[in-house]
C-alpha cells in the first residue's frame, strides 16, 4: 500500500472537522475521494499534505512512518498537491516554474542547458513535450498552466499526486487530456487522489472510492459495485436536528422577480424565480455553480450581462449597490472577514454603516444614538461582547457573523440576500441567526438564501432552487426534495425523479 | 462552542492619543538632555517650543489632508511637490499684480486639481495610490518649474516694503503684528516696539511668520515667538478642530473610515466608493495647497525647490499619530502631534549642532519605526 491512513483525527478549538478517518491509496491506482461540502476532504488534505498535523491517527508511506511537520516535510516523502488555484508563479516561464526550487546550477549560476533538459524530462512524464518553455506561464491557457502543475510534481518525484477539482477550470477537451495524464501517471506507479463534486467523473478516472461525511470515513470499495444512488446515500444520511422551529407564515405578494438573470461570465445563465413576501427561498448547489453570483447580480456588487431584476414590480438598476439598498435589498456577504465586515473598526460603526444617515443631523453622527441603536441590535442578537465600541474582529466567528447580520435588521431591510448565513459558526449562533430569520419572514419581508448546507435549506426554506454549473436545474416546493433529490440535482444528475423514487 | 472573546482593551488603547504624546514628550526631554549635556544651555523655552508650534504649520496643515487620505486606505506621495506647485502658483499670481486672495484661491484650486487628477486615477482605474501618486510627484514638480519658469519668483507689494524689506528688517513684521493686536501686551516689549512707523505688511505675510524683535541688549535678532497672534498657527488649529470632527463625528468621516477599513465592505454597504476616494483626494489636494501658502507666506518667495521630501516629514507625522497605512486607522490630533514630534526632531538637530543629513538620517528611522509600531499595533485582530 503506498498510502495509508488510520484514525486520523483533528479539531479546530471545539470544531471537530476530522473524526477518525481510514484511507488506502495503492500504488499505480486512482482513489476517488468524495463528500459534500464541508465534509472534511480539504482538512484531511491538508493532514496529508503537512499544513496541518492531525490530533491522532496514524500515516504510513511505503509502510515506513509518515507524520509531516509541514508542507515541505511533506513533498520531501513525496506527496504533491495540485490545487484548485494553481500555485504557480505566473511571470517566470514555463521552464524556470518546472525546476523552480532545484535548479540546476554550477557556482551559483543556472545552468540553462540542464535546466532544459529536466523540464523537457517533466514534460515527458505527463506526455506534453511540446508545451511552450519559454513564455511567462500566465500567458499559457489555464489547462496548460495545469499540465506545468502536474509535470513539476511528478519531476520532483512524487510517489502520491492529490488532484483537487482539477476539472473545474477546464473545458471538455482537456478534461479528457487530463484524464489520459492520469492514467499514464497511475500506469507510471503513482498513487493519486482524486476529488470531486462530479461522479460521472470519479467512474471515468478512478477504479476506488472513499466517502467521507461529517468528517469520518463513511464508505469504500470499488466503484464498479455501486450505482450514483448508492454513494448519494452514503454522502448524505444523517439525521436533522431541530434548530429549526415551526413559526406558520402567511405568503405575501411577489416582492422580488428576476427574469433571464445572466452573470457577467456566463455564470449564472439565464436564472428566473421570485420570491412572496413571507417567503424563504432557498440556493442549493455545489460552491462554484454560481449560487453566489446571483445574490451579488441581484443586489448590484457585480453588474449582470443581461436580464431584468423587479423589486416590488419596478424595474431595479442593474450594478449599483446604492439603488438596491434604497430598494430595501440587504446583503450578507458569503465572506464576513474579507468582504462582510470591517474587522479593525468596532461593532457600532459594523452595525450602522449602511445607514449612517438615520443616526445623523446634518451630516454629523450622534455617537450615542450609534451606542444605542448598537446595543438594541447586539440585545436582540444576543451578541457576546463586552461593549460596541471594541473592533469587531476581536469577536468570536459567530459574534462577528451576529454583527454582519444586524446590519440588515439596522438598515431595516426588507429583502433579506443571505449567502451562506451560517458558514464557519458555532450552533448557538446558527440557532440565533436561524429564529431572526423566521421572524423576519414571518413579519412579511422575503428571504432569499444560499446556503452549501441541505439540512438548514431543508429546514427553513418554502422554495428551494437547486444550481448546477450556473443554471437553474430545478425549483420545486420544499415539501418536493429530500437530500437525495437536492445532491443528486446539485451533482447534474439528469433524472433526479429516478433517484428519489 | 465558542466562548465570546474577552476584549483586553488596555489603557493606551483606551485613550490612542497617549502613545503620540508620549513620543513628543520623550523628543523633547531627549534633546533637552542632550543639549543641556552638550552646550549647558536649556533646549525646553518658551521660545524654543514656539517656534516649534508655528515651524510645524506647514507639515501639520499637509498632514490633515493626508491623515484624511490615509484613514481611506490611500496614500499621497506627491504632497511635497505640491507644496511648490500651489506655492509657486500664488507666487506668480502675486507678481502679477492679483490680490492675496486671488492667490490663495489660486493656491487651493492648485492643490484639490491635482488631488481631482490622483483621485480620479486611482478610483476610475483602480490603479496603486502610491504609483499615481508617485507619478504625480514627478509631473506636479515638473509643473512647478514650468509655472515658475524654473527660477524663483519674486514679488512686492506697494502697500509695504517688498519681500527683501520684510527679510532684511525683523522687525517690521512683528511691529505689524503689534499693531494689528494692540492691546496685546508680548513679554512687556510691545510697547518698545511700537514706536517705530512702518506699513502694515500684507496678511497672507502673517500666515506663517517667524515674529522677531531686535533685543536691546544684544546684538542682532533674537527670535521671539510671539505664537498666539499667528495666523498660520490659529488657522492650523481651527482647521485640526474642524476636521477631527468631521472624520469623526460626519457620515462623510465614518464613510472614510469604512472605506479605507474594507472597501468591499464600504461597497456592501450601499457607499458611493468611487466618489468618496475622488473626494478624499481632493480634500487632501485642499490641505497641501494650504500648506503650500503657508509655505510661501515663510519663504516670502516661490521656490520651485520647496517641499522637496516633505512628503516624508507628512507621511511619517500621520503615523507617528496612530495611522495605519493600511488604512482605516487614524487620528487628527495624532497627526498634529506627530508633526510636531518632526519639527521638535528637526529643531533639535539645529540645537546640536547636527548636519542636515544627520536630520534625514533620523527622520528615516523613525519613520521605519513608526510603521513597526503600526504593525505591532494591528496584531491581535483576528485576521
Amino acid at each position: 500500500m503506498r498510502l495509508r491512513l488510520r484514525g486520523i483525527e483533528k479539531s479546530f478549538g471545539a470544531t471537530r472537522a476530522l473524526g477518525g478517518v481510514d484511507l488506502e491509496a495503492p500504488a499505480g491506482e486512482v482513489l476517488a475521494l468524495i463528500g459534500e461540502n464541508g465534509a472534511g476532504k480539504s482538512t484531511l488534505m491538508k493532514v496529508i499534505s503537512g499544513a496541518h498535523t492531525p490530533d491522532a491517527g496514524t500515516m504510513e508511506i511505503d509502510g515506513r512512518p509518515f507524520a509531516p511537520r509541514s508542507p515541505r516535510e511533506s513533498s520531501d516523502a513525496g506527496v504533491a498537491m495540485i490545487y484548485q488555484e494553481l500555485t504557480l508563479a505566473p511571470h517566470l516561464t514555463a521552464e524556470e516554474n518546472l525546476v523552480l526550487g532545484r535548479e540546476p546550477a554550477r557556482l551559483g549560476f543556472v545552468s540553462r542547458g540542464r535546466r532544459r533538459e529536466l523540464a523537457l524530462a517533466a514534460l515527458e512524464m505527463v506526455n506534453h513535450p511540446h508545451l511552450p518553455l519559454d513564455v511567462p506561464v500566465r500567458e499559457l491557457s489555464v489547462a496548460q498552466q495545469q499540465l506545468v502543475e502536474i509535470a513539476r510534481a511528478c519531476a520532483s518525484g512524487a510517489r502520491v499526486v492529490i488532484l483537487d477539482e482539477p476539472t473545474s477550470s477546464l473545458g471538455r477537451h482537456d478534461v479528457e487530456n487530463l484524464f489520459k495524464v492520469i492514467a499514464r501517471l497511475a500506469a507510471q506507479g503513482v498513487a493519486l487522489i482524486y476529488i470531486s463534486h462530479f461522479l460521472e467523473e470519479c467512474r471515468t478516472v478512478a477504479k476506488r472510492y472513499l466517502v467521507l461525511r461529517d468528517g469520518k470515513s463513511v464508505g469504500a470499495g470499488e466503484l464498479a459495485q455501486i450505482d450514483d444512488a448508492g454513494i448519494i446515500r452514503l454522502m448524505v444520511g444523517r439525521e436533522v436536528t431541530e434548530l429549526y422551529p415551526r413559526i406558520p407564515r402567511r405568503l405575501g405578494e411577489t416582492v422580488l422577480q428576476t427574469d433571464g438573470l445572466t452573470g457577467a461570465r456566463g455564470k449564472p445563465h439565464r436564472v428566473s424565480f421570485s420570491v412572496r413576501r413571507g417567503e424563504i427561498f432557498g440556493f442549493a448547489g455545489l460552491i462554484g455553480a454560481g449560487r453566489t453570483e446571483i445574490l451579488r447580480n441581484v443586489f448590484g456588487l457585480d453588474a449582470a450581462a443581461e436580464g431584468v431584476v423587479n423589486v416590488e414590480g419596478k424595474k431595479l438598476l442593474l450594478g449599483a449597490p446604492v439603488r438596491s439598498l434604497a430598494a430595501g435589498l440587504g446583503l450578507l456577504s458569503e465572506n464576513r472577514k474579507t468582504e462582510g465586515l470591517l474587522l479593525n473598526r468596532d461593532l457600532a460603526d459594523n452595525l450602522t454603516l449602511s445607514r449612517l444617515g438615520a443616526l445623523a443631523r446634518g451630516g454629523f453622527v450622534s455617537r450615542s444614538k450609534q451606542l444605542a441603536s448598537a446595543r438594541a441590535i447586539m440585545q436582540r442578537l444576543d451578541v457576546r461582547a463586552k461593549t460596541p465600541t471594541q473592533p469587531v474582529g476581536t469577536l468570536s466567528g459567530g459574534n462577528q457573523q451576529k454583527i454582519a447580520f444586524g446590519r440588515l435588521l439596522h438598515q431595516e431591510a426588507d429583502i433579506f440576500l443571505l449567502d451562506e448565513p451560517t458558514r464557519g459558526i458555532d450552533v448557538g449562533a446558527k440557532a440565533v441567526l436561524y429564529r431572526q430569520v423566521l421572524e423576519a419572514a414571518q413579519a412579511g419581508h422575503a428571504v432569499v438564501m444560499v446556503s452549501s448546507y441541505l439540512p438548514e435549506l431543508l429546514g427553513m426554506c418554502d422554495t428551494i432552487g437547486v444550481m448546477c454549473r450556473g443554471e437553474l436545474v430545478a425549483m420545486r416546493p420544499r415539501d418536493q426534495w429530500d437530500e437525495h433529490s437536492l445532491l443528486s440535482a446539485a451533482l447534474g444528475q439528469d433524472t433526479p425523479e429516478e433517484i428519489n423514487r | 462552542m465558542a466562548a465570546p472573546t474577552e476584549p483586553k482593551i488596555s489603557f493606551m488603547k483606551r485613550y490612542p492619543l497617549l502613545g503620540p504624546l508620549f513620543g513628543f514628550i520623550f523628543v523633547l526631554l531627549l534633546f533637552q538632555a542632550m543639549v543641556y549635556s552638550r552646550n549647558g544651555t536649556t533646549f525646553l523655552t518658551p521660545d524654543t517650543l514656539g517656534l516649534i508650534l508655528i515651524q510645524t504649520v506647514i507639515v501639520a496643515t499637509g498632514a490633515l489632508g493626508m491623515t484624511v487620505i490615509i484613514v481611506a486606505g490611500g496614500i499621497d506621495l506627491s504632497a511635497g511637490s505640491v507644496v511648490a506647485f500651489s506655492g509657486v502658483t500664488a507666487a506668480v499670481l502675486l507678481r502679477d499684480g492679483h490680490s492675496s486672495m486671488v492667490a490663495l484661491l489660486g493656491a487651493l484650486a492648485v492643490g484639490a486639481l491635482v488631488g481631482l487628477v490622483n483621485g480620479f486615477i486611482i478610483a476610475r482605474f483602480d490603479l496603486m495610490p502610491f504609483i499615481v501618486t508617485l507619478g504625480m510627484m514627478s509631473t506636479a514638480r515638473g509643473l512647478a518649474q514650468k509655472v515658475g519658469d524654473n527660477q524663483t519668483v519674486n514679488y512686492s507689494f506697494g502697500t509695504t516694503e517688498g519681500i527683501n524689506g520684510l527679510m532684511n528688517n525683523p522687525t517690521t513684521i512683528y511691529d505689524a503684528a503689534v499693531e494689528h493686536f494692540k492691546n496685546i501686551d508680548v513679554n512687556g516689549v510691545a510697547q518698545k516696539v511700537l514706536s517705530h512707523d512702518h506699513d502694515v505688511p500684507h496678511w497672507l505675510f502673517n500666515l506663517c511668520s517667524h515674529f522677531m524683535r531686535a533685543d536691546p541688549d544684544q546684538h542682532g535678532a533674537l527670535f521671539v515667538p510671539l505664537w498666539l497672534p499667528n495666523y498660520g498657527v490659529l488657522i492650523m488649529l481651527a482647521l485640526t478642530i474642524i476636521m477631527s470632527v468631521v472624520l469623526n463625528r460626519s457620515v462623510y468621516g465614518r464613510h472614510i473610515f469604512a472605506l479605507g477599513s474594507n472597501e468591499d465592505t464600504a461597497r456592501l454597504c450601499g457607499l458611493r466608493t468611487f466618489w468618496l476616494k475622488v473626494s478624499v483626494y481632493v480634500l487632501g489636494g485642499l490641505f497641501m495647497g494650504l500648506a503650500g501658502v503657508f509655505n510661501l507666506a515663510r519663504l516670502r518667495q516661490g521656490d520651485v525647490t520647496a517641499g522637496t521630501g516633505m512628503e516624508l516629514d507628512i507621511i511619517t507625522a500621520v503615523v507617528i499619530g496612530g495611522a495605519s497605512l493600511n488604512g482605516g486607522v487614524g487620528s487628527i490630533w495624532g497627526a498634529v502631534i506627530g508633526a510636531l514630534t518632526m519639527t521638535a526632531l528637526h529643531s533639535g538637530c539645529v540645537q546640536m549642532g547636527w548636519m542636515s543629513y544627520n536630520q534625514l538620517i533620523i527622520i528615516g528611522i523613525v519613520l521605519v519605526l513608526a510603521v513597526g509600531l503600526d504593525k505591532f499595533r494591528s496584531r491581535g485582530l483576528k485576521g
